[in-house]
């Protein structure tokens, strides 16, 4: 792999105003015919922050992560993410930052189900920087260990319980210790203990370098967050009625 | 490598459809290679039938039917040539040698061959190899009978055996000659040729078996068989079979000494009949030159012979001609392998999208890890690659083995000679072509691959 993404300075001394997530001015249409779905002025998040979002389904949750992702474009503004302008980068760049600073867990399937547990780590491993890779690999058992999955390291990913594909997800967000942790509804399958345990482990294993965005439906898990972002904000023609950039719930 | 191992793995996870995608490309595959291998084995083995051989004479007619009943035994001629002209023939300067042939009779569905000794002198196969015996040696009297490998084979015939000829060339023949048994002399070494599968006796031989069927008037054949009862009581070969025959069976010791008897009776009998063989008529004469530069002069001296109506062929030209006719055949073989594995292809392209819709959530999670959509085109196109080269090595094998098991029954049924190795440069292409037409048909599911990763994102659907 080109590691020209590494050139760009991601320690919290090289970022430049100062917040992990700046997205500034963003306008985003399905359509570049369309009028806009999102529009979003002026969102920080802050190293170390731990954000909630929530909105209604189909209010674009899954956008707004997409963008932050790098995995879709906005027809205007700018994504600042670590220092290093997202918009900027070639779509192959692109893949590279979120490989290297990002960790993304989704709300269920989280991993290849014919591979094993070990494997779905791997892969992780794989996309790395190669000067990244070896730390990583010194990193998997210790995060096996620490979320009580290192017996099931080898069972294919598929005969996991629905706990155990999160943890095993939620080791792979960590491997490589991005800065960035997108997590898209992680609970939302579990029950009420094992949704505490992943929220115990999940808080316990951040440090305070690397900032969460949290989407979650869940009003129970608010105390837990710096802070809480309603979808509403971000639409387009919401944002006309409310000059806020933040709505409190 | 870890790439390589999804690949792998994502392939063993759908291994139902994909084994039938193999198995549908190996069969494909297996045609190709099978069927071109034949048709250049047949054809190597069908050049490979004659050489040495100059120029071909016989009766004036169509230059195939010459070819087809002197060389491969099939079909009949219609008209014979005189003794006469070979005898003429042989005195001309720039023949080397002649080997008459007289076609007509058989012997359980073989080919019965009346010729001269200068048919094992001269007669040259493949690469100008001449006629070995395995056992025995060329027929010297007239109830001598010299027989190809694969007749030994097939009908368990050992030297010193005796046999019965039939008049006419069907399997079943009402009209057999056993007032006249013949001894087996001599066993051909195999050829992989209709020589193979033929029956040589001299031409004394052959007059002899007709000698009671000549006399008088020409008889149609479908008469000879009450003309032979009528004659057979007063026949002096017949009582001698009868003699002969008792003899076998009951003293295995004595049959040396009768042997011995026997030869010294058939110096007689060929005396008796020497002057038939000047009447007989011949199907075929092959003919040796001095200096192959004048095979055009002799072939147009032929042709212009004032004797009788002849035609002289050049067995070489002949024979890329009747291959050019069987060629057509070959030619719509090779079109239905190709098609079958053009239907692989397809299948497997086919498959490959439809479980595209199942691998969303794959991508996604692969996506969010940080592939790129060229890392999921290229680890569609590693899973056709497999796909397609565990095909080609699966064909290779059961080809293998099909040739391998095939091989002897081929040989004797057909007296097709097949080479175990098919892996020709021409087959490497074939190859070749067939991974690369694979690698163009994954573009449409591997791009497809790319395009639904860009447009879903990270959206995992259900």
């Amino acid at each position: 792999m080109n590691n020209s993404i590494m050139n760009t300075k991601t320690t919290d001394t090289g970022i430049i105003d100062g917040s992990a997530i700046s997205l500034q001015s963003i306008r985003y249409a399905w359509h570049k015919k369309n009028p806009p779905f999102l529009v979003i002025d002026d969102l920080c998040i802050a190293p170390g922050e731990k954000v909630f979002l929530h909105g209604a389904s189909g209010s674009g949750k899954s956008t707004l992560l997409n963008l932050m992702a790098g995995v879709v474009s906005p027809q205007s503004g700018s994504i600042n993410l670590l220092g290093t302008e997202l918009t900027r980068l070639s779509n192959r760049q692109r893949d590279q930052f979120r490989a290297q600073h990002m960790g993304i867990i989704f709300q269920q399937f989280n991993l290849i189900p014919y591979l094993n547990c070990a494997d779905n780590l791997r892969m992780r491993i794989e996309f790395l920087p190669r000067d990244q890779q070896q730390a990583a690999i010194a990193q998997m058992p210790v995060l096996l260990e620490r979320l009580g999955i290192a017996k099931v390291a080898q069972q294919q990913a598929h005969q996991l319980s629905v706990g155990q594909q999160q943890r095993v997800a939620l080791a792979r967000a960590l491997l490589g210790s991005p800065r960035i942790i997108i997590a898209d509804e992680p609970t939302s399958a579990l029950d009420a203990d094992l949704r505490e345990e992943f929220m115990g482990l999940l808080f316990e294993l951040l440090d305070e370098k690397t900032c969460l965005v949290f989407v979650s439906h869940d009003q129970q898990l608010l105390p837990r967050f710096d802070r809480v972002l309603n979808m509403q904000a971000f639409r387009a023609h919401l944002v006309a009625t409310s000059s806020a950039s933040e709505v409190q719930v | 490598m870890m790439r390589l191992r999804l690949a792998g793995k994502s392939l063993l996870n759908r291994r139902g459809t994909v084994l039938l995608t193999i198995l549908s490309l190996t069969i494909g595959i297996l045609l190709v290679l099978g069927i071109n291998h034949l048709r250049t084995q047949v054809k190597e083995s069908f050049n490979n039938t004659l050489s040495g051989t100059d120029l071909i004479v016989g009766a004036r007619g169509g230059a195939l039917n010459l070819l087809l009943y002197s060389v491969f035994h099939m079909g009949g001629s219609t008209q014979s040539i005189k003794w006469n002209t070979y005898e003429e023939l042989a005195k001309h300067s720039q023949v080397k040698w002649l080997i008459p042939l007289a076609m007509g009779d058989s012997h359980k569905g073989h080919r019965v061959v009346a010729t001269s000794a200068d048919f094992f002198a001269h007669y040259a196969y493949g690469k100008k190899q001449n006629l070995n015996f395995s056992a025995g040696k060329a027929f010297a009297g007239t109830y001598d009978v010299v027989i190809g490998a694969a007749v030994a084979r097939k009908l368990g015939y050992q030297l010193g055996d005796k046999i019965v000829l039939a008049h006419g060339i069907a399997e079943v023949s009402l009209a057999k000659h056993d007032d006249s048994p013949f001894i087996i002399t001599g066993v051909l070494s195999p050829t992989g040729t209709p020589v193979d599968k033929s029956l040589y006796i001299s031409l004394a031989g052959m007059a002899a078996i007709h000698e009671d069927w000549q006399s008088g008037v020409k008889i149609p054949l479908s008469k000879k068989t009450s003309q032979q009862t009528e004659q057979k009581q007063d026949t002096h070969a017949h009582a001698h079979e009868q003699d002969h025959h008792h003899q076998h069976d009951h003293d295995q010791e004595a049959h040396h000494e009768h042997g011995d008897d026997h030869s010294s009776e058939e110096v007689h009998v060929e005396h008796q009949h020497d002057h038939h063989a000047h009447d007989q008529s011949l199907s075929a004469i092959f003919v040796g030159l001095h200096n192959r530069a004048a095979t055009f002069t002799v072939q147009r001296q032929i042709n212009q012979y004032t004797g009788e109506p002849l035609q002289a062929i050049i067995p070489g030209l002949a024979l890329t001609e009747l291959w050019q006719l069987v060629g057509s055949a070959e030619t719509a073989f090779n079109l239905i392998a190709w098609l079958v594995v053009i239907a692989g292809l397809l299948g497997m392209t086919t498959s490959l999208l439809a479980g595209l819709s199942q691998r969303q959530r794959e991508f996604a999670i692969l996506r969010s890890l940080g592939a790129g959509p060229w890392y999921l085109f290229l680890l569609v196109m590693l899973e056709v690659l497999l796909i397609c080269s565990s095909a080609i090595v699966f064909a290779i094998a059961l080809l293998t083995l099909l040739l391998w098991s095939l091989q002897p029954w081929l040989l004797s049924e057909w007296g097709i000679q097949l080479a175990l190795n098919f892996i020709t440069p021409q087959q490497g292409y074939y190859l070749l072509a067939i991974l690369l037409s694979s690698v163009v048909l994954s573009l449409f599911p591997a791009l497809n691959a790319c395009r639904r990763t860009l447009n879903d994102g990270l959206a995992i659907k259900q």
